[in-house]
């Protein structure tokens, strides 16, 4: 593999605190050297004069739809949208047909990934067996053959007691347990956050206590059993404010916000348009002024996009018939630099550390930072980019966005993914 | 009106009112046996009604038919609705038959305005899940004017299963647009807070005294129990604290009048008494059904 120095870029790097014009120069998947004015015999130049040079960013949260949902997404198409993205790296979750829950469904994915994937994809293991909140998953073998998490996201365990468990087992092996906070008797036959707009729409509502309370269960496991925690896509101010002050606490616990709940709120269902529809819901604008204040005060450790791809038949029904989820790969970036940075409320280097540290940190991953000898895995992004999103060119086989048609400001330009060049703007379609 | 009509909520006032003053004009062809209008000759008006209905579906034909329009009703019973044919191939099938506007009725809220959102043809909403049911409201509007002067500062207490009401929905927007003062009551747990937001000038009760006390206009609601998916109150007790028994009329302006969208549950929200007594007007909700719905369909075709 040729040499690659990418030249001229504003270097930032969370993890250093480095932040300054300058070159890195890549060789055999590594960063061999960051600095001014680099020289490269036989080195492949890429100008980015203009552009942010990022770690690499990690999504946590994506739903890559195979084994079993090929037709909504596979790990390759799945994989080519994060790089359109920006994101080097992506968190498979586990609610596949067969569900990942034991060691081969894991290895599957993994070679699956090696062969078809242009990023990393990182297998997330369930909880319980075929995550029906009964029985332990196969958690060590899991782990060992790859898995970086556990998670029942999008069935969560009910029973207190086998969370515990799962709780308790997962610390031995030091793996994060991820959960989708969701008390599904109360949440039950909702469309969409309860509150006013549910009642003026006539929707059966989800109410912010059936996030809640799940919340408060798993900080009270979490703190009784010691294990490290995850909470999934925060919506709710009070979920945020338990989990600040679990952590004031000393808890293990990290928690991850979406684009779509810091950028949109339940006012946007008026229309009821199903690409809207998601879990958790989006809540009301307090709700969503929380989330950013959230992240703005260091509360919050990471954005993740909880891609969800849909076919379009299943979003063209009825709203209440319609399944719940977004995709966002290809537009996290955009919806994040518009709601929290182009208004001021966090600086790019707290956004970055958002995509990467924050990320990394949670999952123990050793990537998302830039140091000689780290795998170079970069995202090139402009802050000021105006584009505007078109999901029909999306490379996602879904096509149920919130944000088809938006303008931003801001987008990635460029993904390298172990020293090569996966994903380059303009040439989507190439 | 732009194009169709989806719910009250974002109607002007200015439209509602000429809407309401247009059906009047169309009231007294009713009590004359025959008079067929052509205004609409030519047109073509699907009802599509996925759910059971026979008052609105057939006072939308009558109004259509009355206008010189063609109208075809398509209901949910022995048609591909019932065969599991879904939303987007219906949507596919009208939109090859061209015709003029469709009347809709729909188990799903925003249903409707899933079909106006593809398809380029007037959509009216004639009830949509629990959201809105707007010719219900207009015609009840112009039922309580044809009791009343206007709308502004009357007193309307609206009783029953609020939250899962599309007719209680329609009518608090339209009322509150003209100043009414309403007074939502029911079982606690089918009247959120929040619909008290919803629209100016609106509060709640949970006491079915309190919201009687000087009413001008009592609405009375069908409890639904097809739209209960749990039980929200104990069994057998609804009538006993909701019910409108004659005795609280008396609480009531001495020229109140009671309403009732049906068909009416005797004895389950609402007395024989009271639904036979002088002071209802449940059968001239009902005739100034088609004058509404001609209105309506004037204003969209004509």
């Amino acid at each position: 593999m040729p040499k690659l120095l990418i030249r001229n870029g504003r270097v930032m790097d969370p993890a250093s605190g480095f932040d300054a014009v300058a070159d890195v120069l890549i060789k055999s998947g590594l960063i061999v050297r960051i600095g001014p004015n680099l020289h490269a015999t036989g080195a492949i130049a890429f100008d980015a004069s203009g552009l942010v040079v990022a770690p690499g960013f990690i999504d946590m949260h994506a739903h890559l739809r195979e084994p079993g949902f090929e037709h909504a997404e596979t790990i390759e198409t799945g994989a080519k949208a994060a790089a359109a993205g920006g994101f080097t790296s992506v968190c498979a979750m586990p609610n596949t047909n067969p569900v990942n829950d034991d060691a081969a469904v894991t290895r599957y994915i993994l070679e699956q990934a090696e062969r078809f994937a242009v990023t990393q994809v990182y297998p997330v293991g369930a909880i319980t067996e075929n995550s029906e909140g009964e029985k332990l998953a196969a958690i060590g073998s899991m782990k060992t053959a790859g898995a970086v998490a556990i998670s029942d996201d999008g069935r969560p365990v009910m029973n207190s007691r086998v969370m515990r468990r799962a709780m308790e087992f997962a610390r031995a092996f030091d793996l994060v347990v991820i959960d989708h906070c969701e008390d599904l008797n109360l949440s039950a036959g909702g469309d969409m956050h309860e509150g006013e707009q549910s009642v003026r729409l006539g929707l059966r509502g989800i109410p912010s206590a059936s996030e809640d309370i799940m919340v408060a269960r798993d900080l009270l496991l979490a703190e009784g059993t010691g294990a490290r925690l995850h909470i999934a896509h925060v919506s709710s101010h009070r979920a945020l404010s338990m989990i600040a002050e679990a952590k004031k606490r000393g808890l293990k616990v990290t928690c991850e916000v979406t684009p779509h709940h810091m950028a949109l709120c339940d006012a946007d269902l008026a229309s009821y348009d199903s690409n809207f529809k998601m879990k958790p819901p989006l809540r009301s604008p307090a709700d969503r002024e929380a989330l950013v204040e959230g992240i703005a005060s260091g509360v919050v450790d990471a954005i993740a996009t909880d891609h969800a791809p849909h076919p379009g038949s299943e979003k063209m029904q009825e709203f209440e018939k319609c399944p719940f989820g977004v995709i966002g790969l290809e537009t996290a970036l955009a919806v994040a630099l518009k709601a929290l940075v182009h208004t001021g409320r966090i600086s790019l280097m707290r956004l970055i550390e958002l995509f990467t540290t924050g990320p990394a940190r949670v999952l123990g991953l050793n990537r998302g930072k830039l140091e000689p000898g780290a795998p170079a895995d970069l995202t090139l992004f402009d802050p000021d980019l105006v584009w505007t999103y078109d999901v029909n060119r999306s490379f996602s086989k879904s096509k149920n966005s919130p944000f088809d048609g938006w303008t931003f400001r801001g987008g990635p330009v460029a993904t390298v993914v172990k020293g090569r060049i996966v994903w380059r703007r303009n040439e989507e379609r190439g | 009106m732009p194009r169709g009509l989806l719910g009250i909520e974002n109607l002007e006032r200015a439209e509602i009112q000429a809407i309401l003053d247009r059906a009047k004009a169309f009231q007294p062809a009713q009590s004359q046996p025959f008079i067929k209008l052509d205004t609409l000759r030519g047109k073509m008006i699907v009802n599509l009604f996925f759910e059971a209905s026979t008052r609105t579906r057939t006072s939308f034909e009558i109004a259509a038919k009355r206008l010189g329009a063609d109208a075809i009703s398509i209901t949910a019973a022995g048609s591909s609705l019932s065969k599991g044919e879904s939303l987007v191939d219906t949507l596919n099938t009208l939109a090859a038959m061209r015709p003029d506007a469709i009347v809709m009725r729909h188990a799903a809220s925003g249903a409707p305005h899933f079909l106006a959102r593809h398809l380029p043809i007037p959509i009216i909403n004639a009830g949509d899940g629990t959201h809105e049911h707007p010719t219900q409201a207009l015609l009840d509007a112009r039922t309580i004017l044809d009791h009343r002067p206007t709308l502004e500062g009357l007193r309307v207490a609206i009783i029953g299963d609020i939250v899962h009401s599309r007719v209680a929905r329609s009518n608090i927007f339209l009322l509150s647009k003209f100043g009414a003062d309403i007074v939502l009551c029911g079982p606690a747990s089918l009247i959120p807070p929040e619909l008290a937001s919803i629209a100016p000038g609106v509060r709640i009760t949970y006491d079915m005294r309190e919201a009687i006390r000087d009413a001008d206009v009592i609405m009375m609601l069908r409890v639904q129990l097809e739209r209960q998916h749990e039980a929200a109150f104990p069994a057998g007790e609804y009538f006993q604290f909701y019910g409108l028994r004659l005795e609280h009329l008396e609480l009531a302006r001495p020229d109140a009048i009671v309403m009732h969208p049906g068909p009416i549950n005797r004895g389950r929200e609402i007395s024989s008494e009271v639904a036979d007594s002088q002071r209802s007007v449940i059968l001239n909700q009902v005739e100034n059904g088609v004058a509404v719905r001609m209105a309506v369909l004037e204003r969209i075709l004509g």
